[in-house]
């Protein structure tokens, strides 16, 4: 999708995105180079999860790629990656409480918002039982 | 006035770079895969996943190094036929790490990524409305992710195990970079294999590099004497010519083999001996045969 100004006959640019605190619908605000005049698209829900369903963000990202992120993000329930040194650390463990730990270390993790169980995160849920 | 194509870019929304990064990272995760195989049916029930879990094992125990992307979003079985399900995806360095299966056989599912065993594939969605509208979408990327961001490393195959639907080809080929051959299983039922002709006209418009046919359950295997039975009529036969493509394999059906599915216990090991398991390791020969790598 692109904009023209009508009255310059020049492409719009973008200047940024936002969502309001529903989230569910999209604001991305465009601006003429030459007038200077702004316009906002006010993009509906569906538009606006069909854009999400692409796997990207108007305007760019800044932040780096992470793995599986779109699909952890969107699913309702998903289960929590844990790193290759988190699990190598959990299966220090020993075998008949490990479900338990894991549980706990979840818990913590998605109290947080923690998108992945790392050793830190451990480290947190033991400072917090006391170990 | 100007119009669409008079302008240049996309006005800096960075939908199209986005897009085509994505698409890069696809294609440098692919470099490390040597083939990369679809295996499709169009019609649901013919045993698809089967045949895929027990090719990759067939591979691997001819001594190729073999990934599985269980392509079916929504009915994700290929975990508990590789026996690993309840494993959780871990992250490494490079990307997720597959679960390892038996015989190092490699695996990526959203079956990996859902918290209980019964847990349906449910999109977490402002507009849970009408989800026609975008689910499509959000497959796509979903399977772009599993492709891309899986760090498959090197491999000798990478089976993709599609979910039932003529279209579903057609899906994979818009997030893979290439794909190396197209496999179509079927039964000897003229209803499946009507779906299974479209799903083949469809394969072909997209000038995908079809290998051959898979006949599943081409004759039943009498427990007690091991006869040799017919199991559909014979004007059901599945004949490679009809459909233009060459059989690779004819697989008799076996209750044996249903049940180290379920037990996420390769068949091609646990009954070497049997019709089955050896018209396995000779579709496996035949496959690798080929030189369909790049």
């Amino acid at each position: 999708m692109k904009f023209l100004c009508v009255a310059c006959d020049e492409a719009m640019q973008f200047v940024e995105a936002g969502e309001p605190p529903r989230g569910d619908t999209l604001t991305a605000v465009f601006g003429c180079p030459r007038c200077g005049r702004r316009i906002a698209l006010l993009a509906n829900p569906w538009e606006t999860q069909l854009v999400r369903s692409m796997g990207v963000a108007t305007g760019g990202r800044a932040a780096p790629h992470e793995p599986l992120e779109r699909v952890r993000e969107s699913l309702a329930e998903c289960r929590l990656l844990w790193t290759e040194e988190a699990e190598r650390r959990l299966e220090r463990v020993p075998e008949f409480v490990r479900p338990i730990v894991r549980e706990s270390v979840e818990r913590h993790a998605r109290e947080r918002g923690c998108r992945e169980v790392t050793c830190e995160v451990m480290d947190e849920v033991r400072s917090k039982m006391g170990m | 006035m100007k119009t669409y194509h008079d302008i240049a870019g996309d006005g800096g929304s960075d939908i199209a770079g986005q897009v085509a990064r994505r698409e890069g990272r696809a294609r440098a995760r692919m470099a490390s895969v040597a083939r990369t195989l679809a295996v499709m049916s169009g019609k649901g029930g013919v045993g698809k996943s089967a045949i895929t879990a027990n090719l990759a094992a067939a591979l691997a125990m001819q001594g190729q190094r073999v990934g599985v992307l269980d392509a079916d979003l929504n009915g994700p079985c290929m975990a508990r036929m590789l026996g690993v399900q309840g494993r959780a995806l871990a992250l490494g360095a490079d990307g997720v790490e597959p679960a390892l299966g038996s015989l190092g056989v490699k695996l990526a599912s959203m079956d990996l990524l859902l918290p209980r065993t019964a847990a349906p594939v449910e999109w977490a969605a402002p507009a849970p409305a009408h989800p026609h509208a975008w689910r499509g979408a959000i497959e796509a990327t979903a399977l772009g992710e599993f492709l891309a961001d899986t760090a498959w490393g090197e491999l000798d195959f990478l089976l993709v195990d599609l979910p039932p639907g003529p279209e579903r080809l057609a899906g994979l080929h818009g997030v893979l970079p290439q794909c190396d051959g197209v496999i179509a299983v079927t039964i000897p039922s003229q209803v499946a294999q009507l779906t299974v002709q479209r799903s083949i006209v469809s394969a072909r418009r997209l000038k995908a590099r079809l290998i051959g046919l898979v006949e599943n359950m081409c004759a039943y295997l009498c427990p007690c004497c091991g006869a040799v039975q017919p199991l559909f009529t014979a004007e059901a036969e599945v004949k490679g010519g009809t459909l233009g493509l060459p059989v690779l394999a004819r697989i008799p059906f076996d209750p044996q083999l249903a049940r180290c599915c379920d037990q996420g216990v390769p068949y091609v090991v646990a009954h070497q001996a049997a019709p089955a398991a050896k018209a396995f390791m000779e579709l496996a020969a035949r496959v690798s045969a080929r030189g369909d790598s790049r």
